[in-house]
């Protein structure tokens, strides 16, 4: 808007902006303005006011406010400072996602149902003391757990997470790092008293559910730094894939992990298997057991409500 | 990568250089069980016995427990350098308690008779659990770098 105004038709296109259009009472509109163009009197040091070149003589005010600062034409340059938004990284924001913990779905077994219903109480009466935040086989995470033989009674373990076994309150997962070249790997219950908490420092899948194969990978796979800065993820959305395939030291393995029942995408075999050694491997295949019905365990309306049950328990 | 028959008689274990000259042509297996009369171990101090290399590795020829079977905190005698030496053991390559370190190699402190340790300073990381021995093995945790 060009600068060039006359002071009448200024002074009504602001009284027009801040909606204090009033025919005649131009003078009331000058004392009400000081305290409607600025948050609050006296204004705050260092904002700028919205203020008008008074042309005119009517009105020439002492007040700070009504003096001529630059050009005004636009909008009341009066921005409020903005508001730090704190964003609560403690908070579960990864519940937007429909995540159930694996250790929740009850194994396919002759026990009661009345079981794992009082058992899954438990977990969750747990679960409300302490954060246990979603993640899976190849993220990093870094717990806390108490410990009466270490200095200041609590221990910080930063670890990627190499497996997830066992369901309901006996649930573990094991993290695993490297340490002054020295491979260290602990197994930590979940819902154990001792561990006073968990955080996720990178939340990310891999291509397997089991990364055991790292024991025999080269050591630059399993290195986690212990004081990484926790990577920030968006609660909704896929979670990453990380689909690196890792090198692996030369054979003999701990494992023999080109079998087929382990299942294993995550290596790169190229590198250390001739294809015959990969033929040779495929002889241990069972290609009848995907079609085995016996072993069909459907989880997914058995989830649906024990996703439901939870979401409620935790809620109230 | 490695010619076959050193990686062989290497069979995935992390050992010190001493054992890289062992060229045996025999089968072994990485088997995660805890120390016991025979197994290879690893000197983790900065002891002169424990880092000079020699042609065989140091092995454990008893263990001072009831059973033969070593865990964290338990004397053995091994074999090093064609000499006896007590040690201390401070990983295994065995699963323990749930909340327990696990570690990659099987690690052992080489001691005197009464207790005092060999080198001056451990830098693999070290179970907190060992804390627990204050009293016999308190100069063995004091030179200890880190805790796990």
């Amino acid at each position: 808007m060009s600068l060039a105004f006359s002071s009448a038709s200024h002074h009504t296109a602001v009284r027009l902006r801040l909606g204090l259009l009033k025919t005649g009472a131009v003078h009331s509109s000058l004392t009400t303005l000081p305290t409607a163009c600025c948050g609050g009197w006296p204004p705050p040091a260092g904002s700028t006011l919205p203020c008008m070149v008074s042309k005119s003589q009517r009105f020439l005010s002492t007040s700070p406010c009504l003096r001529a600062a630059g050009n005004d034409s636009e909008s009341p340059k009066f921005v409020p400072p903005s508001k730090p938004v704190i964003v609560d990284k403690t908070q579960t924001v990864a519940s937007l996602r429909k995540f159930l913990s694996p250790e929740f779905i009850p194994p396919r077994q002759r026990i009661d149902p009345l079981k794992f219903s009082i058992e899954r109480k438990d977990m969750i009466r747990r679960r409300k003391v302490l954060n246990i935040p979603e993640f899976y086989v190849g993220s990093i995470l870094a717990v806390i757990m108490a410990d009466p033989n270490a200095s200041g009674k609590s221990n910080r373990f930063v670890g990627i997470c190499i497996q997830r076994g066992g369901k309901g309150l006996g649930a573990t997962f094991v993290l695993r790092n490297i340490i002054n070249n020295q491979g260290v790997e602990i197994c930590y219950e979940l819902y154990s008293p001792r561990i006073q908490k968990i955080e996720v420092l990178k939340l990310e899948k891999r291509l397997d559910d089991n990364l055991m194969y790292l024991r025999d990978a080269l050591p630059e796979y399993s290195t986690v730094d212990p004081e990484m800065k926790p990577v920030p993820f968006s609660p909704t959305g896929e979670v990453t894939v990380n689909k690196i395939k890792v090198r692996m030291r030369p054979k003999p393995w701990s494992k023999r992990w080109e079998r087929p029942k382990f299942n294993i995408q995550g290596i790169r075999f190229d590198l250390s298997l001739t294809p015959e050694q990969m033929e040779h491997a495929q002889k241990w295949a069972q290609p009848w057991l995907e079609y085995d019905m016996l072993k069909e365990y459907d989880t997914s309306k058995l989830e649906e409500q024990i996703i439901k049950e939870v979401q409620q328990e935790m809620s109230k | 990568m490695a010619l076959p028959w050193l990686s062989r008689s290497l069979s995935g274990l992390l050992m010190e250089t001493a054992s890289l000259n062992c060229q045996r042509n025999f089968s072994v297996s990485a088997v995660a069980a805890a120390i016991q009369k025979m197994t290879r171990v690893r000197v983790v101090d900065n002891s002169s016995l424990g880092n000079t290399p020699y042609h065989r590795p140091p092995r454990v020829i008893h263990v001072y427990t009831k059973n033969g079977v070593g865990k964290v905190g338990d004397r053995v005698l091994l074999a090093i350098k064609g000499q006896k030496k007590k040690a201390l053991i401070v990983g295994h390559k065995m699963p323990g308690d749930r909340m327990a370190p696990r570690f990659d190699s099987n690690n052992v402190v080489l001691i005197e008779d009464n207790g005092n340790p060999t080198g001056t300073r451990i830098k693999v990381p070290v179970p907190t659990h060992l804390r627990k021995l204050e009293g016999d093995y308190s100069k063995v945790l004091a030179i200890a770098n880190s805790f796990v």
